[in-house]
């Protein structure tokens, strides 16, 4: 019998979903021969509480969000993070700089109070997640390889080294060089160093290393002259989370 | 005694979370709402203290559905606030990455989340093997999106290249040009998309709103013009705000707008009542097809509509291409400086006008913003689409209400994952 998959989103720009949706004609028809989606809010109705395995898109920021996820961790065999909203609370967990009655205030004016809404945190923080895909968003050929690898019962391979290596492979000019900041050093590669080639910088969406080597880090900044200011504020964009639980 | 309750917890197949409430009693409705109760994400919160260079990239988060949408107005915001000038070449680029998100984003709406409805099926998923032909085509004008925006940006969902200024990488020409060979091929795909379009039911109720859009003298206006209503003269984009009117809602943690009336209409019919004179000659004669004249007062066209600017958008880029390799592509410094000052881009996104409002300090770090959403504009009108068309078909089936109801707030393309977000259908009768 197919193993029946199930998507959940929380809150997120759904933009992981979506690029699981993009998978080219012949992968997305492979999927639906191998798997059952029984549950899937942005592309299809019907709505199946009895699935093994579950995809949750998006960070927990608000209290009803909890017991949402505890009651899909019950029932799923395997539940794996996509993206990095759920990985490492990603943009979302930027409001966690911030005061959020202030914020509140800010956003909605003085009928701030009827929103319910607490820190972001990601859902490892929430329930236990058996596998990550990193990445805001996630390349859709990680997406295929991690579901390949559960239904042949194996472990993904995911990256465990630096961006920089994957960036250097691909044949670009170090960020460094033109003067700018960049995370790659410390950030998890599987990405392709995609940002780098289309002209930008590493931006840290997949999360650190597992053992960053944040003296080089120091060093390479040293090395150009930038001050770690910058980098600290880049750093926050995607890792507010992981840098207020340290 | 009749009773209708009609409760639809998370209405599928759109983004974001909306939930749909009908209570009747005896034939008289006692409670029609449209509910959105989607977490509140703060993006304006945010992004105060980011710097330019970070905030395109942080607001393209809003939505993934429409990031290129996001980027662009927030590009264009932080533009207007430090008097930024463009060159032909990057505005473009940048018109032909916006057809990729505009193409992508409508093939998904028109064929496989609305068309589904009208065929009587649950999902798309049904359709392989029915309309397999028009399914395959809808995943090759979804692909051939993602390639055009991979070669202007390196990826359709969070753009890379496109920066203040202009582009941080410039396409490859062979690339343009094969991809211009594509979108020539894809025309075949667009006529047996309007052909299908053309055997479709689609329901029939007629309610004038005021319908609002951005306008240009010269040409079908996606990123570019000023504000024009079916009901009052165009205003300049700085000026949104005497447009929108936001109010709160006890319903929604969206904001609700309102102009000249108790609501408005924003999104491609709304363009299209607005600006159809200035559409491409293939889309005009597919409207011809397709039945739709301006202006047109059923929302449950705003699909159709859709249609029609698939092959503006096709025949469009196709122009722009020619257009770019004809000059060459040219390498251009970007030339951006902050200043101290307040800007406001606005932009069509596929679902309607989208404000992004930045004031910056002498650094370039943003002290204050403030986003305003086409589906948040929309709110209240698909609020007042329910209490008109609601009462006329209180005599059908809970299953009919149901399906007619959503497929009222599916025509608005609505993605409420933008900042706030909605569907979910409850009836009690």
């Amino acid at each position: 019998m197919k193993p029946k998959v199930a998507f959940f989103d929380f809150t997120s720009c759904e933009g992981c979903q979506l690029d699981v949706l993009n998978l080219t004609g012949e992968e997305l028809l492979d999927l639906l021969n191998a798997v059952e989606i029984v549950n899937f809010r942005e592309a299809i109705s019907r709505r199946d509480d009895d699935y093994d395995i579950a995809f949750i898109e998006g960070s927990v920021t608000r209290e009803a969000e909890i017991p949402r996820l505890q009651k899909i961790r019950a029932q799923a065999k395997i539940l794996v993070a996509l993206g990095a909203c759920a990985c490492i609370g990603g943009v979302n967990a930027l409001k966690n700089n911030l005061k959020m009655d202030e914020a509140l205030k800010m956003v909605y004016g003085n009928d701030a109070k009827q929103f319910d809404t607490i820190p972001a945190r990601p859902i490892n923080a929430v329930v236990p997640v058996d596998f990550y895909i990193r990445g805001c968003p996630v390349q859709t050929g990680e997406v295929v390889k991690v579901i390949k690898a559960l239904l042949l019962g194996r472990k993904p391979e995911i990256p465990n080294y630096p961006v920089c290596t994957e960036c250097k492979m691909a044949g670009n000019i170090c960020v460094y060089e033109l003067g700018k900041t960049c995370l790659g050093p410390v950030t998890r590669a599987g990405c392709s160093a995609i940002c780098v080639s289309g002209g930008r910088h590493c931006w840290g969406c997949r999360g650190l290393v597992d053992e960053p080597n944040i003296n080089s880090q120091k060093d390479i900044l040293e090395k150009y002259g930038l001050s770690a200011e910058r980098i600290i504020d880049k750093f926050k964009i995607y890792n507010t989370y992981t840098e207020v639980q340290k | 005694m009749t009773q209708v309750n009609i409760n639809v917890h998370y209405v599928t197949r759109v983004e974001g979370h909306g939930n749909l409430v009908l209570n009747a009693k005896d034939g008289k409705i006692e409670k029609l709402m449209w509910e959105v109760p989607e977490s509140p994400r703060l993006f304006e919160a945010m992004l105060v203290g980011r710097h330019f260079d970070d905030v395109h990239h942080i607001a393209s988060r809003i939505c993934g559905i429409c990031s290129i949408a996001h980027t662009t107005a927030s590009i264009q915001a932080t533009e207007a606030a430090f008097g930024v000038k463009l060159s032909e070449q990057t505005i473009l680029l940048r018109k032909l990455l916006y057809h990729a998100e505009m193409l992508e984003s409508h093939v998904l709406h028109t064929i496989m989340l609305a068309a589904p409805d009208f065929l009587g099926v649950e999902s798309v998923i049904p359709l392989a093997s029915t309309h397999k032909d028009v399914v395959v085509l809808a995943l090759r004008m979804k692909k051939l999106a993602y390639k055009l925006a991979e070669a202007l940006a390196e990826r359709k969902t969070h753009p890379l290249s496109c920066v203040v200024g202009g582009f941080a990488k410039l396409p490859d020409p062979a690339k343009l040009s094969a991809l211009k060979k594509e979108l020539l091929d894809a025309y075949k795909d667009m006529d047996v998309v309007v052909g299908l379009f053309k055997t479709l039911k689609i329901p029939d109720f007629v309610r004038d709103t005021e319908y609002i859009a951005l306008q240009d003298a010269k040409e079908y206006a996606f990123i570019n013009g000023m504000i024009a209503s079916s009901d009052a003269p165009a205003v300049k984009i700085d000026d949104y705000l005497k447009v929108t009117n936001e109010f709160v809602v006890p319903q929604s943690t969206a904001k609700y707008t309102r102009n000249k009336r108790d609501a408005y209409q924003v999104g491609a019919l709304a363009r299209f009542n607005l600006n159809s004179k200035l559409l491409s000659p293939k889309a005009k004669k597919a409207a011809k097809e397709l039945g739709l004249t301006a202006p047109n007062h059923n929302p449950y066209m705003i699909t159709v509509a859709q249609v029609v600017e698939l092959w503006h958008v096709l025949e469009d880029s196709v122009n722009i291409i020619d257009r770019l390799l004809e000059k060459g592509i040219k390498d251009e410094p970007l030339n951006v400086k902050p200043k101290a000052g307040r800007g406001v881009g606005a932009v069509e996104a596929p679902r309607g006008i989208l404000f992004h409002d930045y004031t910056y300090d002498a650094n370039g770090i943003v002290t204050k913003a403030n986003c305003i959403i086409p589906t948040n504009q929309n709110h209240n009108n698909i609020q007042k689409d329910l209490e008109f068309i609601v009462p006329k078909i209180l005599n059908k089936s809970d299953a009919e209400i149901t399906l007619l109801m959503e497929m009222l707030v599916r025509a608005y393309d609505p993605c409420i994952s933008c900042s706030t977000h909605a569907l979910q259908v409850e009836i009690k009768r």
